[in-house]
């Protein structure tokens, strides 16, 4: 994690927003540290969006109080004044009629800058974004993709205390997605910028989120770090939401015949993947990889990771069987009916879990020593 | 057919010539849809871009009566503006019945519906995250007005046209509040009514052709305005 997030710069309490009678967000507290990305996620309708506009002063809630830096909004400080220290992203790129470049510096115009100041502060951002080269260009003429670009160097450019995004990539084909995402990973972690980001997308909020928040009926369910939500779901609904997947927080040793070794909690896993040692990565395991063996038959041979553990729980899904392994840190596999009457997996049994390493996803979370700076 | 070639050759006679009555009568046609077209901008853009962006109760009833306004026949506009300025009418006082000033009015309640229902239509077709993409932004208020009305320039200019070409060739009010009088308030529409009526075919046709020339110069130049920009 970020080791320098700090003091709350956002934060909502006891928001309630109620629409015909019906409560669209219950959200008891929330709020987004210095410099640390808060991602929301949660299914359609889950009140993600209300919650971001609530705290991005677009939205008045019916109940409860947001504050800025420590500050109540409405005390002191008009909220124009305060929204000039916020930018949007939303899902639609939503840009003027006019030119890429005109579009990009519109919230400095706004905030008064004049043109060839506005211009100065804005180019680094179209290099940045790659879309330099489109500054003359209508903004009608952009493909999804430059037209988001071009919305996020308009954010970018005000230099927001807090970027706050709206599903900035469901509108997008994978490879322009692909790209954006990678792209706006980099300058997030160059920046530091303090990010709230809305997504229904687990891969995204495990990629950027640095806490994530799940959502569902208009409250927030569970927040804390990506591999504790993903691990550790607190309730069946945000179970069944992130998916049963094994997600390990550990740090890359090094390199072996090719193979990154990780450490995850007091264990070593050799798994496929780029990274240098110190740095974080998730791995990421679909339980129906995990192969199940007894004691000492150690699973197939071609896994190359095997883990000596004890049986937590047996539950049966349907034709599968969810079996959770203690090896130190949980391990869910789905295996089926034969297989565990012939393992006889029952609470206590001590197994062996096993994985190739080419069944492991890695996801990097940066490094531990990683530099911080605004860009520009 | 020997009718409409004379009568065609003849309006060329007048109108190279300049006939100084011909003159006169377009001079008039164009001050007075001229001004009550601006009148019904003036107040047609800023209610249209109110009503598109407040929710109040009522709201669809207003916007049916616009929608309706749009399609107000000019002879009922001329009747209760008649009415109103008439001798013993609430406005009579003020002497304006069969001055061009009255036209002017008549024009402005024609035109005003259209440019409101126009721009209400253009701003509405603004997508809605717009408003509060650029509140986010960091938009005050005004600056919010502005950049809506930027956004919905073009279809705007369609409000203009349609306002501008409404009033110009209508003749129902015009003649009723007007009056027709030579010299004071005859205008295009009305001048050709009654020179039809006399037989004067000749002069009805050039006055045909100069207001049929006005249309289209208008249209022209706000379509000119309109379609340069693709790319």
């Amino acid at each position: 994690m970020r080791a320098d997030t700090g003091a709350p710069v956002l934060a909502g309490r006891g928001l309630r927003v109620v629409t015909g009678g019906r409560p669209r967000l219950e959200v008891e507290a929330v709020a987004v540290l210095e410099g640390e990305v808060l991602a929301i996620i949660g299914p359609n309708g889950a009140g993600k969006s209300t919650l971001l506009r609530v705290l991005g002063l677009l939205e008045p809630p019916t109940a409860g109080e947001v504050r800025f830096r420590g500050k109540p909004v409405g005390a002191g400080a008009s909220l124009l004044a305060l929204r000039r220290r916020m930018a949007s992203v939303f899902q639609e790129p939503l840009l003027c009629d006019t030119t890429v470049l005109r579009n990009a510096r519109l919230g400095l115009t706004l905030r008064g800058v004049p043109d060839p100041e506005a211009d100065r502060r804005v180019r680094p951002w179209l290099d940045r974004l790659g879309i330099a080269h489109l500054a003359g260009r209508s903004a009608r003429t952009l493909s999804g993709g430059e037209a988001q670009r071009t919305s996020l160097a308009r954010a970018f450019a005000v230099e927001p205390e807090v970027l706050l995004l709206d599903e900035p990539f469901s509108g997008l084909d994978p490879s322009a997605r692909e790209a954006l995402l990678g792209d706006l990973e980099g300058i997030l972690r160059e920046t530091g910028t303090t990010t709230i980001l809305v997504t229904h997308d687990r891969d995204e909020a495990l990629r950027l989120g640095d806490r994530v928040a799940v959502m569902m009926g208009g409250r927030i369910l569970q927040l804390a770090r990506p591999e504790e939500v993903f691990a550790a779901p607190v309730s069946e609904e945000v179970a069944h939401f992130v998916g049963v997947e094994n997600i390990l927080a550990g740090e890359v040793l090094g390199q072996e015949d090719g193979l990154l070794r990780i450490r995850v909690a007091d264990r070593s896993l050799l798994v496929v993947g780029e990274g240098a040692a110190g740095d974080r990565v998730l791995v990421c395991l679909r339980p129906e990889d995990i192969l199940l063996g007894s004691v000492p038959g150690a699973g197939p041979t071609s896994a190359r990771n095997a883990l000596p553990g004890k049986v937590v729980r047996v539950v049966p899904i349907g034709v599968l069987w969810r079996v959770v392994v203690d090896c130190g840190f949980p391990l869910v596999a789905l295996v089926t009916r034969p297989a565990v009457e012939a393992l006889g997996l029952e609470e206590g049994r001590e197994v062996m879990a096993g994985f190739k390493a080419t069944a492991a996803h890695l996801l990097r979370r940066g490094r531990l020593d990683r530099p911080r700076g605004r860009l520009v | 057919m020997e009718l409409i070639w004379e009568g065609i050759r003849h309006a060329l006679w007048l109108l190279f010539t300049a006939d100084p009555e011909v003159l006169g009568i377009t001079w008039l046609s164009l001050q007075v849809s001229g001004l009550a077209t601006l009148a019904s901008l003036a107040v047609g853009i800023p209610l249209g871009t109110l009503i598109a962006l407040t929710r109040f109760p009522g709201r669809g009833l207003v916007v049916s009566l616009i929608n309706t306004g749009m399609g107000l026949p000019p002879v009922v506009v001329g009747l209760f503006v008649s009415i109103f300025l008439w001798r013993s009418g609430p406005l009579g006082a003020l002497e304006l019945l069969y001055t061009p000033t009255a036209i002017v009015i008549a024009q402005f309640v024609i035109a005003a519906p259209i440019v409101t229902g126009l721009t209400l239509a253009a701003v509405q077709q603004i997508p809605p995250g717009f408003r509060l993409q650029m509140l986010a932004l960091g938009a005050s208020r005004p600056q919010l007005l502005w950049l809506l009305a930027r956004e919905a320039r073009l279809p705007m200019l369609a409000a203009v046209m349609a306002g501008f070409g409404g009033v110009i060739s209508e003749i129902g009010a015009s003649m009723m509040v007007g009056g027709n009088i030579r010299g004071q308030t005859r205008v295009l529409t009305t001048a050709t009514v009654l020179e039809t009526g006399k037989g004067n075919f000749d002069v009805a046709i050039a006055l045909s052709l100069i207001l049929l020339a006005i249309v289209f110069l208008v249209n022209w130049a706000l379509t000119s305005l309109q379609q340069p920009r693709r790319a």
